[in-house]
């Protein structure tokens, strides 16, 4: 459906250094690599990578933002615009064409707003320093602008602060601000990726009706192949600063030539089979050919399990202080029960605030449960007395969400694995607790090497497996995993989810498996309990809630799963 | 493209990184340097190699420096005590001089011829003195002393001397071990203060918080000097451990805040959370979790505590609250410089001003830069 005459900007052996250091001791770090494609008038093309593989600094390169005290792009690289290189383009003209000619969305619709001006506000700022209006223009404009963009009730929103917006709210104001001035390129990166699936779902619908109204162009940067499926006419797909392929989305998604490609499509868990495991990068890099289909994981419980956990109507509150002597009560969670057979897998999926990580931290009594009981071989976990839940605590683990936040970045890897060993008494002598560490270090697929070193050393997955391997230290009968592979990349997120069910079979450990992502839980779980504003909604086994969802609400989460290839409607719906 | 993860051999933790850092900043290591030189002669004034006897008299009175050459008597303006003992030349103008001279010729030839005294000293008077031997015996030995000290004395010193001929470069050494010392103690009892009430106020928080914060209130709001004065009355001794004590119960309210605010920030961490999980105790958590990340918080404070220290010291001795008379540090020196400079003797001001102006300002300029290297994200 492109022709070359119809281009709108074209990036041309884009070749783009970081200095790592200013006396030069270590080589330059080249994060885009001569990189070429082009952005077709009225189309959206989606730039897919994995952390690192230089997207970002792609987009940033066309809008001239990169920082400029160790940023270097080096000689030959091109972007043409109408007809003009704008890596060579004047200071003020660059700052003229952007916000005008083309424009930017962020990740973080939060941190994007200045949180001292109302939304009115910042939209009509655009609008006056480009289009030169009056205020009272402006005004008017901002008005269509929010209702173009689908949030409710403008006139009294225009005149809210960022914060009393919601999400997707904000990054709909963000959509508004973005195409104030009519921009012919509009470049969002990672627009959808910090928002509830549902809401994802509605701002790339958003995104490809105003495309099509405004006929403009659309840079969508993103590291979900899927999700760019739906929306995008070209997909380029980028690793270690290069390109590994390009081409229309029906080509990239039906028939994909790259080996790489085909390992991003493979690694995101299938909706409707159950693979023993799932493919990761290795598996189509190393060989050409497409590894064999694995066998099918059968899940589900029989009703006759031994039963290692009864939860009966756990019920979590929070009060905040309101005037002098009253307190208003917030209930994150109530009247959760669940019954965990031995050595199965408990999904809880829900959107942020549906309180699926609060039942988690209540398990562990990190927070103190406000009603029920959590029976654990027939005693209750929250009556019992603090040093007593000290002996249960080693049998109850939890893996966080966060790995860069999880691992105290002062202790090294051996310190970290070491310490519960040494809380716990568990192991003779430093000598064998050495061992044992390695051993687990060794299990979770990291070198003796790695003992020595502190977290940041590591990339995400990695620290991902350090902090599972701190609480396989324990042995325990139960791991909670907390949105554990949530922040992690695709690719990273199949190996992970790997680890996680080779120490299932082999340790017979029993989880808890929270995520918003009802496609990891669907595939890692026996049952699901799907949460919705702290109460559940639906709970059963986890194909039945796949094949026969009951509530409304599991049937909304699961419409909102991305489907690669299935173009949606190009309609706007109101938050 | 947020994270770089760059493969290295070894692993550096956040002081070697920090030190890295430090290392590249060139004012930085100046400032260190002059740092670790006062510090070096810290240590040998406290062990006594250097300025032991700084408190001998080995010059005139308020010798001048060498460079600006030997005072005459005059220009001196004070008399010496031993100027004032010497027997005064006759004055051939003196009415009295004929009388007192026939006298005494009188008196002598009335001894020669009685002999009664036995040889005993009579008083001008003619009445037998019953002290004289032991006055004599008391003359004879000063007379000697003096001719030493004479001898020794010298009529300009390097930096010249104080009202009691003190080496000016030897008493600013020991004044500099004495400010350093009450400067780098009163810190390090501050911090350790500030710390602990921080960390126990920001990790629990609800009543204990509340009543730490309703203490560093009123606290607070008492005027500092004031506090210091208040603490000083109570206290009653004057002394090096004394001040030290005052001004380390006073300064740890900056320290508390900052602390106890980092403490809030890390206890809802997840790497917190997560020793909670695995069974570590509170106190475990507190100090052997958090601390290590909130360390150089509390080492950028000291550092700045050290620098405002050693200023109070200085402005307390110069106050007379201070160290007791017979301690010199630069508050002391400044103290008797008041009275010197209205005789024009200002080399006591200058040495203990400049070497307080040079230690002051190197030690912000390492404070800044330690700040920055260990938190580079700030800059």
């Amino acid at each position: 459906m492109t022709t070359e005459s119809d281009t709108l900007l074209g990036v041309r052996d884009l070749r783009v250094s970081f200095r790592l250091d200013k006396h030069g001791k270590q080589p330059d770090f080249e994060a885009v690599k001569g990189i070429g494609f082009d952005i077709p008038e009225n189309a959206t093309v989606a730039l897919v990578g994995e952390s690192g593989s230089g997207k970002s600094v792609t987009a940033l390169a066309i809008l001239g933002l990169l920082p400029p005290e160790n940023a270097i792009v080096l000689p030959g690289s091109r972007i043409v615009y109408g007809g003009r290189n704008l890596l060579e383009l004047p200071k003020n003209a660059l700052r003229d064409l952007r916000g005008r000619d083309i424009s930017m969305i962020f990740q973080e619709p939060m941190s994007s707003l200045n949180p001292v001006f109302t939304v009115g506000y910042q939209i009509a700022e655009t609008l006056r320093l480009h289009m030169g209006l009056s205020s009272r223009q402006a005004r008017a404009r901002v008005l269509e602008l929010l209702d173009e963009v689908g949030i409710p009730d403008p006139q009294a929103k225009s005149s809210a602060y960022p914060f009393q917006l919601s999400g997707g709210q904000q990054q709909r104001a963000m959509i508004a601000m973005a195409i104030a001035c009519n921009p012919r390129l509009l470049i969002a990166d990672e627009p959808t990726t910090a928002l509830d699936v549902t809401i994802q779902k509605q701002i790339l619908e958003l995104l490809a009706a105003l495309q099509d109204k405004h006929r403009m162009s659309v840079l969508f940067i993103t590291h979900d192949l899927a999700v760019v499926g739906e929306i995008a006419d070209r997909v380029v797909v980028m690793r270690d600063g290069g390109i590994r392929e390009q081409g229309s989305s029906d080509q990239v998604f039906g028939n994909p030539r790259d080996s790489y490609t085909r390992a991003l499509l493979k690694c995101r868990p299938p909706l409707e089979k159950r693979p023993q495991r799932l493919a990761v990068i290795e598996d189509f890099m190393q060989a050409d050919i497409p590894p064999p289909e694995p066998a099918e994981r059968r899940r589900g419980v029989v009703g006759s399990e031994p039963v290692i956990l009864e939860v009966r109507n756990l019920g979590k509150s929070f009060f905040t202080r309101e005037g002098l002597f009253g307190k208003r009560e917030f209930k994150a969670a109530h009247g959760v029960s669940f019954k965990l057979p031995r050595g199965k897998t408990l999904g809880v999926v829900g959107e942020s605030g549906s309180g699926k990580t609060t039942v988690g931290l209540t398990l562990m009594r990190l927070h103190e449960a406000t009603a029920g009981a959590a029976l654990f071989e027939g005693r209750d976990l929250f009556s019992m007395p603090e040093a007593e839940f000290k002996r249960y605590k080693r049998r109850i683990q939890i893996v966080f969400q966060n790995p860069y936040a999880s691992l105290n970045p002062r202790f090294t890897v051996g310190q970290i694995l070491s310490e519960p060993l040494s809380i716990h008494g568990i192991g003779s002598g430093d000598a064998a607790r050495r061992r044992l560490v390695d051993e687990l270090l060794a299990r979770v697929g990291l070198s003796e090497a790695a003992y020595h070193k502190y977290p940041h050393e590591f990339s995400g997955g990695q620290r991902q497996r350090i902090a599972i391997a701190r609480c396989l230290t324990m042995k325990p009968d139960i791991l909670i995993c907390d949105e554990s592979v949530s922040a992690l990349d695709v690719s990273v997120q199949a190996q992970v989810l790997n680890l996680l069910q080779d120490l299932q079979d082999e340790f017979g450990l029993s989880y808890i498996f929270i995520s918003h992502d009802l496609a990891v839980v669907k595939y890692m779980s026996d049952q699901v309990l799907v949460m919705n504003r702290g109460e559940v909604v639906e709970y059963a086994d986890s194909d039945e809630i796949y094949l026969r969802p009951q509530h409304p609400y599991t049937r909304k989460l699961l419409s909102a799963i991305p489907k690669a290839g299935q173009r949606i409607r190009r309609q706007i719906s109101p938050a | 493209m947020n994270t770089l993860t760059i493969a290295t051999p070894t692993s550096p933790g956040l002081w070697a990184l920090a030190w890295r850092r430090l290392r590249s900043d060139r004012l930085a290591m100046a400032a260190l340097a002059v740092v670790v030189m006062f510090l070096l002669t810290l240590l040998l004034s406290a062990t006594g190699i250097v300025a032991k006897n700084w408190d001998a008299e080995v010059g005139v009175n308020y010798a001048p420096p060498a460079f600006l050459g030997a005072q005459t008597a005059e220009e001196r303006g004070v008399q010496g005590i031993d100027a004032a003992e010497e027997a005064p030349p006759e004055n051939p103008r003196d009415p009295l001089g004929p009388i007192l001279r026939q006298l005494r010729a009188e008196r002598a030839a009335a001894a020669g011829a009685t002999g009664s005294t036995g040889g005993a000293a009579l008083d001008d008077y003619g009445i037998v003195d019953p002290l004289a031997r032991e006055i004599a015996e008391i003359r004879g030995g000063q007379g000697a002393r003096r001719a030493e000290a004479v001898q020794e004395k010298r009529a300009t010193l390097p930096f010249g001397a104080d009202k009691w001929g003190h080496d000016i470069v030897l008493k600013t050494v020991k004044g500099s071990e004495t400010s350093i010392i009450v400067g780098l103690a009163a810190a390090l009892l501050a911090t350790l203060l500030g710390t602990l009430l921080g960390a126990v106020s920001g990790y629990y928080g609800s009543w204990v918080d509340d009543f730490l914060n309703w203490f560093y209130s009123v606290f607070t709001s008492i005027p500092y000097l004031l506090l210091i004065l208040a603490v000083a009355a109570v206290l009653q001794q004057k002394g090096v451990a004394t001040i030290v004590l005052i001004l380390g119960l006073t300064g740890w309210t900056g320290v508390y805040r900052q602390i106890r605010a980092e403490y809030i920030k890390h206890k809802g961490r997840e790497y917190v959370l997560a020793a909670d999980a695995i069974g570590a105790s509170n106190l475990r958590r507190m100090f052997i979790h958090i601390f290590p990340n909130v360390s150089h918080v509390a080492l950028v404070q000291l550092s700045i505590l050290t620098v405002g220290f050693i200023k109070s010291e200085v402005i307390l001795s110069f106050l007379g609250f201070g160290v007791p008379v017979g301690v010199a540090s630069w508050g002391s020196m400044l103290n008797e410089a008041q009275n010197e400079l209205i005789l024009g003797k200002w080399w006591q001001l200058a040495a203990a001003s400049a070497a307080m102006a040079v230690l002051v300002t190197a030690f912000s300029l390492f404070t800044d830069a330690l700040r920055d290297a260990l938190d580079p994200k700030l800059k």
